[in-house]
């Protein structure tokens, strides 16, 4: 039975701020988190637009809005090289830490997860709370910084010193993020305490929706990988405002001055130390959206899923090896070369959990009986296309060849393959599939193909050309990329380029429409319109505070579609037999 | 320039060949992998459609597991059981094994090896040409020793903007140093050893037709080599975000015969300014 | 209603919610206080000189502060005890002595960085001072947090309702952890930043 003390009798009515703005239900935080998360995407997106310009056309002035920007970032509309590098450094940081992880993991992990292990709510509601408001002033801190006096940060999302020390910008980047760092830590301690004690009765792990595995594995990475960021982040703050030389060697001459410090300090520590959350962060950024693909192709394919197990040991295995590989970002930093071969190895021994994963997703279609709509069109997709993403991970991971292909487009096309058309794909698709247990209503089925075909072919026409780009040894990060000669081949693929993220740009308008139209005037749906097994349906749509009228009781494993012998080709996993 | 295209620019030192094979096999692999997966994707997406009528066809048909039979041969094997009862998930890392295959084999023939070479390993100075190149905010400073062949230690407290490395011209060793900036030349077929160093921040010593990378770290003197192998004029760039002037951070390679580049020494080592003339104490009052 | 349970046999750890957050909060406090650890070993191997601890810093002083450490973590396991008890005289006694001690200490920090100012020795004086100061300087931000966890629990037990909540226990519990904690890093640092 369960005890949840906070007792529903004599339920006083809730004041417009403790019900809408300062909640401490679930269901509420979870849609700020999206709200929130999703306009920082937006704006993330709007600097690459502006990046995209200087790409294609460099030294023309910005149309239209050029003449906006304030003298000492656009002179006359033509962005200067620290507005580009500015842009470049913002928008990775805003669209990882602002963007998709808030979005993956405390929006949809704080909404569905309790609904879906059958929990009235989270294990600390209070502190759930406090981890967006701790978010919120993160996000718009590092977004303030635009404002402040010098900019914004502008030494790259990787933060490398001594450039990120003696550049402006960076000390309000260090605050904010460490805002950022306090709300996911605070955020995972919540997930890993519900997932393990919150449980309804029957939900034994082996019947836990692979989605809720996935938020369980990202919050261990969570929780165990960001405060060495923090640490860093401190010891930078500090070599920036205290002047200490943990990162600063001795005799540093910057621009003909001679840097006053004490010398004694090294680069490659800061590099060891980011990359030891980074390189799990990027499993934080994949790992939600897998359990987004799974959920809707398990039900949308009407059989269970193939290979359960092997999703979730996978799933663990990657977690624990995330934290062994991360110096394959570091081959050519000046580390010992001996150290390359190691994580050359353990590199090569993750690929085989992602790989498993993929397969076992694939494998799910045999058999099936699938049907398409919209969610689970951006699921198929994310299917061939995170694999291109994965597949190009090969020669960077490999020593040899990444001799060639570090810090080129090679690497971009590589990595916005996995969070784009990865990450992002299987996050727009979970709205789709989960705006009816948000809001009571569907979205529009026209304008989600509209929204579906456009983007996935502008993200392919955007990243694919980075490919031969990175090949012709194009290197990523410069502001003026025809100073370069050999980069004039391949000058035309960053039109195109160009052209597509416009495009995407465009494709997104029917989405924002849809999703706030149907949110008030979308056709209202009944409680379960997927026929799907999970908990989070078994409650109604939206659920009320509290979720669930009884504590359900869970009888079988999460995907029990087509079992033969049953009047519907679905068996809810809180029916009793 | 006639190097650049779509795709790899020519070739021209001897590793780089061998960096191309790693790229052109590893993408070989790729397209058959995605190919491969790609067709039996596109079937299952059609093989599998939902019609009416025919209802999805679980793995189990219903079945638990505990019911799937052990043939009577595997029997005497030590984990048949266990193999047996998880067949179906053990299918699926079928793709897996094969990938891995090829990924070991890929390290331990081609990756082991080629990376020692090239990374961990460096010739014999007495061999080689051997030039040191200082990066800084936002160009190349390169020192050739002169005919002494010896480098003199530089002094961070001399630097100044026309000695951009703290060159002692005093010190006898350093009297003959040759100082260029962004201009770097080889003699063909010759192995050349790089020292890099950087004099304030990351920078990476880059130059496509050689396929040779490396950071350039403050703090640390780091050998590279290379022996070009071709004769042309290429391009060094930086390849490692180091502040506002980075996309002009670049220099020219000129790769020539051993004539042509001993002639160039010679000219700058001539225009090289002669060291001061030691003061005496006495003289001056 | 600070936290949700269900107490439900096949599908709980055993361990309380409350207890469980906190030795989870301790884990990435582990993992902060570990990577500057490393980054104290990287620093001092790659140096070409370091200070002995005990010529650069008041050894004495430190060793003091080590004993008031020790100590504030018996009283606080005192407290805990008449919690369990119920004794809330004998609670605000030893959790009164806990807060004495752990202001003791930082009275004590206070001398010693004040006589390091004095003679113009800051964090940016050498690498060896940066790292001295920056973790015991983050030692002294966690221990100021464990006097506000601290003073929050002895002012709660002059709240009957708090006092009698069912999950004050519970509280002490993960504040007395979380205190350990915060003693257990200290005994790293006293030898490793003051006696090597």
């Amino acid at each position: 039975m369960s005890h949840d003390s906070h007792g529903h009798g004599g339920h006083h009515e809730l004041s417009f701020a403790r019900k809408y703005v300062f909640s401490v239900d679930h269901k509420v935080i979870g849609l700020q988190y999206m709200i929130t998360s999703m306009i920082f995407l937006l704006f993330g997106f709007g600097l690459m637009l502006l990046m995209r310009w200087q790409l294609a056309f460099p030294g023309q002035a910005i149309p239209f809005i050029g003449r906006l920007f304030p003298a000492d970032l656009a002179p006359n509309g033509v962005m200067s090289g620290e507005f580009y590098n500015t842009l470049g450094a913002m928008h990775g940081t805003i669209m990882v830490f602002l963007g998709v992880v808030p979005l993956a993991v405390g929006a949809y992990g704080n909404y569905i997860m309790p609904l879906q292990i059958g929990a009235p709510d989270m294990a600390f509601p209070r502190l759930n709370m406090m981890s967006y408001w701790v978010f919120l002033p993160g996000g718009l801190l590092m977004l303030g910084s635009f404002l402040m006096p010098g900019g914004a940060a502008q030494s790259g999302w990787t933060s490398y010193p001594p450039l990120s020390i003696i550049n402006p910008g960076q000390t309000v980047w260090i605050l904010a993020m460490v805002l950022l760092i306090t709300s996911s830590l605070l955020g995972a301690i919540n997930f890993i305490v519900t997932t393990i004690n919150l449980r309804a009765p029957g939900m034994t792990l082996d019947r836990l929706p692979v989605f809720c595995w996935a938020q369980f594995v990202t919050a261990i990475l969570l929780l165990l990988a960001f405060p060495p960021l923090e640490a860093a982040a401190i010891l930078q703050l500090m070599d920036r405002v205290a002047h200490t030389s943990f990162y600063m060697p001795k005799d540093l001459i910057i621009l003909g001055t001679h840097y006053a410090g004490s010398g004694g300090g090294q680069p490659l520590l800061w590099q060891h130390l980011f990359w030891f959350l980074a390189h799990p962060e990027v499993y934080v950024l994949v790992l939600p959206p897998m359990g987004i693909v799974s959920e809707i192709i398990a039900n949308n394919t009407r059989k269970p899923l193939h290979g359960y197990k092997t999703m979730v040991v996978s799933m663990l295995f990657l977690g624990v090896m995330s934290f062994l590989v991360w110096a394959h970002h570091m081959f050519l930093s000046g580390m010992s070369p001996a150290l390359g071969n190691f994580f050359l190895v353990t590199t090569m021994i993750i690929s085989v959990p992602s790989v498993a994963i993929l397969t076992c997703l694939i494998f799910s279609l045999k058999g099936a009986s699938i049907r398409y709509n919209v969610p689970m069109l951006f699921a198929l997709a994310f299917l061939p296309l995170f694999g291109i993403g994965g597949l190009t991970g090969l020669p960077l991971g490999l020593t040899v060849t990444d001799i060639y292909l570090h810090d080129t487009y090679y690497v971009i096309g590589h990595f916005h393959f996995v969070v784009v058309t990865g990450s992002i794909i299987a996050l727009l698709g979970g709205t789709y599939y989960w705006f009816p247990k948000w809001f009571g209503r569907r979205m529009n089925d026209k304008l989600g193909l509209i929204h579906f075909w456009g983007s996935v072919i502008c993200m392919c026409g955007i990243f694919l050309p980075m490919f031969p780009m990175g090949l012709a040894g194009a290197s990523r990060r410069l502001y003026d990329p025809t100073a370069q000669m050999h980069n004039m081949g391949v000058q035309g693929l960053n039109v195109v380029s160009t052209y597509f993220a416009y495009g995407l740009a465009l494709f997104q308008l029917p989405y924002i429409w849809n999703f706030f139209h149907s949110m008030f005037r979308g056709e209202k749906s009944v409680e379960n319109p997927w026929q799907a097994t999970t908990l989070e349906w078994a409650c109604p749509s939206p659920p009320p505070h509290g979720n669930f009228e009884k504590t359900p009781r869970v009888y079988r494993g999460p995907y029990e579609y087509s079992v033969p012998g049953r009047k519907t080709d679905y068996w809810p996993q809180s029916d009793p037999a | 320039m006639n190097n650049y295209g779509w795709g790899l620019p020519v070739a021209a030192s001897t590793y780089a060949g061998q960096i191309d094979f790693g790229i052109w096999l590893i993408h070989i692999a790729m397209f058959a992998i995605f190919i491969l997966w790609g067709i039996f994707f596109t079937y299952l997406l059609i093989r599998y459609r939902r019609r009416d009528g025919v209802p999805a066809e679980r793995e189990d048909h219903g079945e638990t597991p505990a019911k799937i039979a052990v043939p009577d041969a595997a029997s005497k094997f030590p984990f048949a059981q266990l193999l047996y009862k998880h067949s179906s998930e053990l299918k699926s890392l079928i793709p897996d094994i094969l990938v891995m295959a090829f990924e070991v084999g890929l390290i331990v023939f081609y990756a082991f090896p080629v990376w020692g070479r090239i990374k961990m390993s460096t010739p014999d100075p007495k061999d080689a040409v051997v030039v040191e190149v200082t990066a800084e905010q936002f160009g190349w400073n390169i020192r050739y020793p002169g005919p002494d062949g010896k480098f003199s230690p530089l002094k961070p407290e001399l630097v100044h903007f026309n000695n951009p490395l703290g060159l002692d011209r005093t010190d006898p060793d350093a009297a003959d140093d040759i100082v260029v900036a962004n201009e770097l030349h080889m003699p063909v077929d010759t192995k050349v050893l790089i020292k890099l160093r950087s004099q304030d921040v990351i920078h990476d010593f880059f130059v496509p037709e050689f396929r040779i990378k490396q950071d350039a770290m403050p703090g640390m003197e780091i050998p590279m080599w290379v022996e070009p192998n071709r004769i042309g004029h290429y391009e060094l760039a930086c390849a490692q975000l180091c502040g506002f002037g980075h996309s002009l951070m670049r220099g020219d390679v000129y790769v020539e015969s051993r004539e042509d580049f001993d002639k160039w020494l010679k000219s700058r080592a001539a225009a090289t300014p002669a060291p001061p003339k030691p003061s005496k104490p006495s003289e001056d009052f | 209603m600070t936290t949700i349970t269900m107490d439900n046999a096949d599908t709980h750890s055993g361990i309380t919610n409350a207890k469980l957050g906190v030795w989870l909060f301790l884990a990435s406090e582990v993992m902060l206080f570990a990577t500057l650890f490393t980054t104290y070993i990287v620093l001092r191997m790659g140096a070409t000189s370091w200070p002995w601890g005990w010529d650069a810093l008041n050894v004495p002083l430190a060793t003091l502060n080590t004993a008031i450490l020790i100590s504030s973590s018996v009283t606080i396991v005192m407290a805990y005890a008449k919690a369990y008890d119920k004794n809330v005289g004998g609670f605000r006694f030893w959790m009164l002595m806990t807060l004495l001690l752990s202001f003791g200490f930082l009275v004590v920090k206070a001398f010693e960085y004040g006589h390091e100012f004095a003679l113009g020795i800051g964090p940016s004086t050498s690498v060896f001072y940066a790292v001295y100061f920056t973790m015991t300087g983050l030692h002294g931000i966690h221990i100021i947090g464990g006097i506000i966890v601290n003073s929050a629990l002895l002012y709660m037990s002059y709240c009957q309702e708090d006092w009698e909540h069912p999950l004050f226990l519970g509280r002490v519990e993960g504040a007395g952890l979380y205190w350990h904690f915060v003693d257990i890093v200290w005994i790293f640092l006293f030898p490793a930043l003051y006696l090597l």
